[in-house]
């Protein structure tokens, strides 16, 4: 695996007047892993993650994603970034070409890219057919799929994905899951954060985060060894049992 | 500049493919300023009204002749006693009824205390006055005929000219009132509304961190509404002019330049109320309740400002559309220039920075 740091944090802080949302948190993510970001309701890892692609300001600690500073380059951050929410937020009532071309173009592609990528995108999936229909009539797996082509559609550095995989059942899931490891193998650093202790599994390395702060950080197969668990999920409810923080 | 353009495509996307709230943005202005200008009015005409005669002579036939001649009323009824007139009041046919003394000529002549006894419909309290003021100025018409004959030595004329309004159109306020509403609809209701969309749907999080600049978002957001609206008040002056019959006295373009003043103080308010909510619902309750009950209450379009509770008055000064309507008349009535609304203009300014600034401050409040 190469080494090359993409994310890295030091002591990132995120305090809510009284409440601390994320205490101290210090970490590394690599350029083409997969980094899964894990942790029960309300252990901070929503407030981590909006820290890092900028849309909340950090109490104390540094970070830098792609090597800006979160505080100086956050211009630079939001081009080098993708981010996909766990609506698989899109436009209903525009065409599936409107929302690429439109995003697209948030990216700063220019038209002729914008146009044989798009061409090439609604092939790979599938969606001649559906190209020019709104994006209102897709069954939910093919929205969360073209959300998530559009999050790297221009071909970002780090794809961010919140939750990315509630409400689809299990194949969809799967396919999801091979469209990530496609990312990943084209060099994309995807942070995913997730409930599913499966698919925890499928991450090259997992954080583990509980009251605000990263209990266990390392692959799956070495933190079931270092707990002496069957399955991540073993691992999880021993690590969350500790906390003291419910929803 | 060429994402701005995209994001405003994409919003009259918006607007165009939602054919429900199109007919609205479009339509309504139009209804509700025939609505106003018509069928609501405070003019009174052809009211039916009863006759009691109980002295049958020719003076009362010549007063019940002037009032058969007026364009006000008509006489539906001619009662042949007392105990009839309420029966016709409750059967809703007359608001009026008019009813003559006995021997009234006879009294009027020799003891000079001829009495009429105006009865009215007071469920609608200024109708009846209405009523009884164009009654009573029929009466004293007569009266003044008579006395032409044998000069009074002392009398006092009134001479009354309606300034500004000499028919006392009802358009003339329907009109001014109408267009603070609809404007304030429009640009304050849309604007938050499909601004809180974005937030409900999620896609205002993909934005902010995209590195399109959230200034350029809400520009696209209010740009679409911005037209719309010019597009509206383009109808709404076509019609009063053409339709309701009511001139631009003063200059056309500064009407337009406090209107367009306006619609940016609405716009501003619309992104205010965007970042209080998160909820299309409670976005739209807000600018309903909270925005339109005040323009329709506390603006002096429907009940005069000055004749309001302190308390009322003083809260009508934060009303945006006090100071619009106001301008309005100015200009559009009055046929004003700029010296004579500055102050209006200034005041609405005022608002709509308030407006930007406290947006800005609660949208940074928000990342923080």
């Amino acid at each position: 695996m190469q080494k090359e740091i993409v994310i890295k944090t030091d002591k990132l802080t995120k305090r809510f007047s009284d409440f601390v949302a994320v205490n101290e948190i210090t970490f590394e993510v690599y350029q083409g892993e997969i980094f899964g970001f894990l942790g029960a309701n309300g252990a901070g890892k929503t407030t981590a993650m909006k820290m890092l692609i900028g849309i909340s300001k950090p109490t104390s600690g540094k970070a830098a994603i792609a090597g800006y500073d979160i505080y100086k380059n956050t211009e630079e951050i939001k081009k080098s970034i993708g981010y996909m929410s766990q609506k698989f937020s899109l436009y209903e009532d525009l065409t599936v070409k409107e929302n690429i071309t439109l995003f697209g173009g948030i990216y700063g592609l220019n038209d002729s890219e914008i146009k044989t990528k798009s061409e090439a995108l609604i092939k790979k999936l599938g969606l001649q057919n559906e190209a020019d229909k709104l994006v209102a009539s897709l069954p939910l797996g093919w929205k969360q799929k073209l959300a998530f082509s559009i999050a790297i559609f221009h071909s970002p550095k780090i794809v961010f994905l919140d939750e990315p995989t509630g409400g689809v059942d299990p194949i969809t899931r799967r396919q999801f899951w091979d469209m990530i490891y496609e990312a990943a193998h084209n060099g994309i650093t995807v942070f995913v954060t997730t409930h599913y202790m499966d698919e925890a599994e499928y991450c090259d390395r997992v954080s583990i985060m509980v009251d605000g702060v990263i209990e266990a950080l390392d692959s799956p197969s070495q933190l079931k060894q270092n707990y002496n668990a069957q399955s991540m999920d073993e691992v999880f409810l021993m690590l969350a049992r500790g906390a003291k923080r419910g929803d | 500049m060429k994402q701005l353009f995209n994001f405003i495509k994409k919003e009259f996307h918006h607007i165009f493919r939602d054919y429900r709230s199109m007919l609205v943005l479009l339509g309504l202005p139009i209804v509700q300023l025939l609505i106003f200008g018509f069928a609501i009015t405070n003019e009174t005409k052809n009211t039916n009204i009863a006759i009691l005669d109980n002295a049958k002579d020719e003076t009362t036939q010549q007063i019940i002749s002037k009032f058969e001649n007026s364009d006000y009323f008509d006489i539906e009824i001619t009662l042949k006693s007392n105990d009839e007139i309420e029966k016709e009041f409750k059967s809703g046919k007359i608001k009026l009824a008019v009813v003559f003394q006995e021997d009234f000529q006879n009294e009027l002549f020799h003891s000079n205390k001829a009495q009429i006894q105006l009865i009215a419909d007071a469920t609608d309290p200024n109708q009846a006055t209405t009523l009884v003021n164009y009654a009573s100025a029929i009466i004293q018409d007569y009266q003044t005929d008579l006395n032409s004959e044998n000069k009074l030595p002392y009398q006092i004329k009134t001479e009354l000219r309606m300034l500004y309004n000499p028919e006392l159109k009802g358009a003339y306020t329907s009109v001014p009132g109408v267009m603070g509403m609809i404007l304030l609809l429009i640009s304050t209701m849309m604007t938050s509304i499909s601004i809180v969309r974005e937030k409900e749907l999620g896609t205002m999080e993909i934005l902010l961190v995209s590195p399109m600049k959230p200034y350029l978002v809400i520009l696209s957001k209010v740009i679409p509404y911005f037209v719309i609206s010019l597009i509206n008040v383009t109808t709404i002056l076509l019609l009063s002019v053409h339709i309701l019959g009511m001139p631009i006295q003063g200059s056309t373009i500064l009407l337009i330049a406090i209107t367009i003043i306006y619609i940016f103080c609405a716009l501003s308010l619309g992104i205010l109320i965007s970042t209080i909510t998160d909820s299309q619902l409670a976005a739209m309750l807000i600018s309903l309740l909270g925005l339109m009950l005040p323009v329709v209450m506390l603006s002096g379009y429907v009940f005069p400002v000055a004749n309001m509770p302190i308390i009322l008055q003083v809260i009508s000064n934060i009303v945006p559309a006090k100071w619009y309507i106001i301008m309005v008349k100015s200009v559009m009535i009055k046929g004003l220039g700029i010296s004579g609304i500055w102050k209006e203009a200034i005041i609405l300014l005022g608002m709509t920075i308030f407006f930007i600034i406290i947006s800005i401050k609660r949208f940074k409040i928000r990342l923080a």
